[in-house]
């Protein structure tokens, strides 16, 4: 490679053609990041995306440069899964902002983990309540901090979640956890979100609808 | 955290753009899509054009385009509707994986081989 930048590029396969999304949402210091590095084959990248307030109709750059500019930044990984599929896991904070750029940055992502920190149980209650809103199917994953233990039954109410929603406990720093939480999420879109499950058409979230502010 | 493209230079992205700060609503490219280069670099080429056509020899998607270029992902969308318009490079758009089990399946599949 060229690029000074580039010498840690691991380049995908000729082969590949269809790129996948999985967002993991959660509060500062969940642990998104680690999650992502733990499954990821390559070292998480951060970028970021902005949008104007002023929307899609205004096409001035005095709009980025004033102070009506929304960025998110965020971090993803990549899996290559075979000579096809390539799925992209994005680390997202869960913070108001976010919600803005959500159809413009994850439509038609596969689904969504939840990752809570059981000592902050608060922190997720946005992201959940966006995501059903949304329609994207997601999962609740609790990382392991080693503080208190709750029963499901507990976590459950204090979040006050959907029982057909699944809830599991994680080690987002072990790659084996890391991985079962992602095979639970890509269950979970299967059983109840799939084409033959007949809950779809209630699934589908009208493009851009977020987007005016 | 300083990011270049964020608060430091935004004249550099009029400037990379032409004074266009969105792909629109009607941009073909998803985060994920993948692109791929059909030309080599030439002389005289803008930069960060050139830039591209570099990293897509191999098929990379353009979240990870934008990362590399740090760039924000919607003036690298910009940037590359350009490069789609004059056929340099072409597009592999992701396909719908929650209407299609097959996919979802080997989703699994790639997974569970992690």
């Amino acid at each position: 490679m060229d690029s000074a930048t580039s010498d840690a590029r691991t380049p995908l396969g000729a082969s590949a053609d269809n790129g996948l999304k999985i967002v993991v949402v959660g509060g500062f210091g969940v642990g998104k990041t680690t999650l992502v590095r733990s499954v990821s084959e390559i070292r998480p990248l951060n970028t970021e995306e902005t949008m104007t307030k002023a929307g899609e109709a205004v096409d001035d750059i005095s709009e980025v440069r004033g102070k009506s500019a929304t960025t998110v930044a965020f971090d993803f990984g990549r899996i290559t899964l075979d000579a096809r599929n390539v799925l992209y896991l994005f680390g997202a904070p869960g913070q108001e902002r976010f919600w803005f750029l959500w159809d413009r940055l994850f439509s038609g992502t596969l689904g969504a983990v939840v990752l809570v920190d059981t000592r902050r149980i608060g922190d997720s209650w946005y992201a959940i309540d966006r995501l059903e809103h949304h329609g994207t199917p997601f999962i609740v994953a609790c990382n392991d901090f080693g503080g208190q233990t709750y029963a499901p039954q507990q976590i459950r109410e204090a979040l006050d979640l959907d029982p057909h929603v699944p809830l599991l406990d994680c080690d987002a720093r072990s790659r084996a956890s890391a991985k079962q939480v992602l095979i639970s999420l890509v269950e979970h879109v299967k059983n109840h979100h799939g084409p033959q499950s007949g809950r779809y058409d209630t699934q589908v979230p009208a493009p851009h609808q977020e987007l005016a502010l | 955290m300083s990011r270049p493209g964020r608060d430091d230079s935004p004249d550099r992205l009029y400037t990379l753009t032409g004074g266009r700060t969105r792909s629109g609503p009607d941009s073909p490219f998803d985060l994920v899509t993948l692109v791929v280069a059909e030309c080599d670099p030439a002389t005289g080429m803008q930069s960060e054009h050139a830039a591209i056509l570099r990293i897509t020899e191999h098929p990379t998607a353009v979240v990870e385009l934008a990362a590399e270029l740090k760039l924000p992902v919607s003036i690298t969308k910009i940037l590359l509707s350009d490069l789609l318009t004059a056929g340099r490079v072409s597009a592999r758009h992701p396909r719908k994986a929650d209407l299609d089990p097959d996919v979802l399946e080997q989703v699994l599949v790639g997974l569970r081989n992690l």
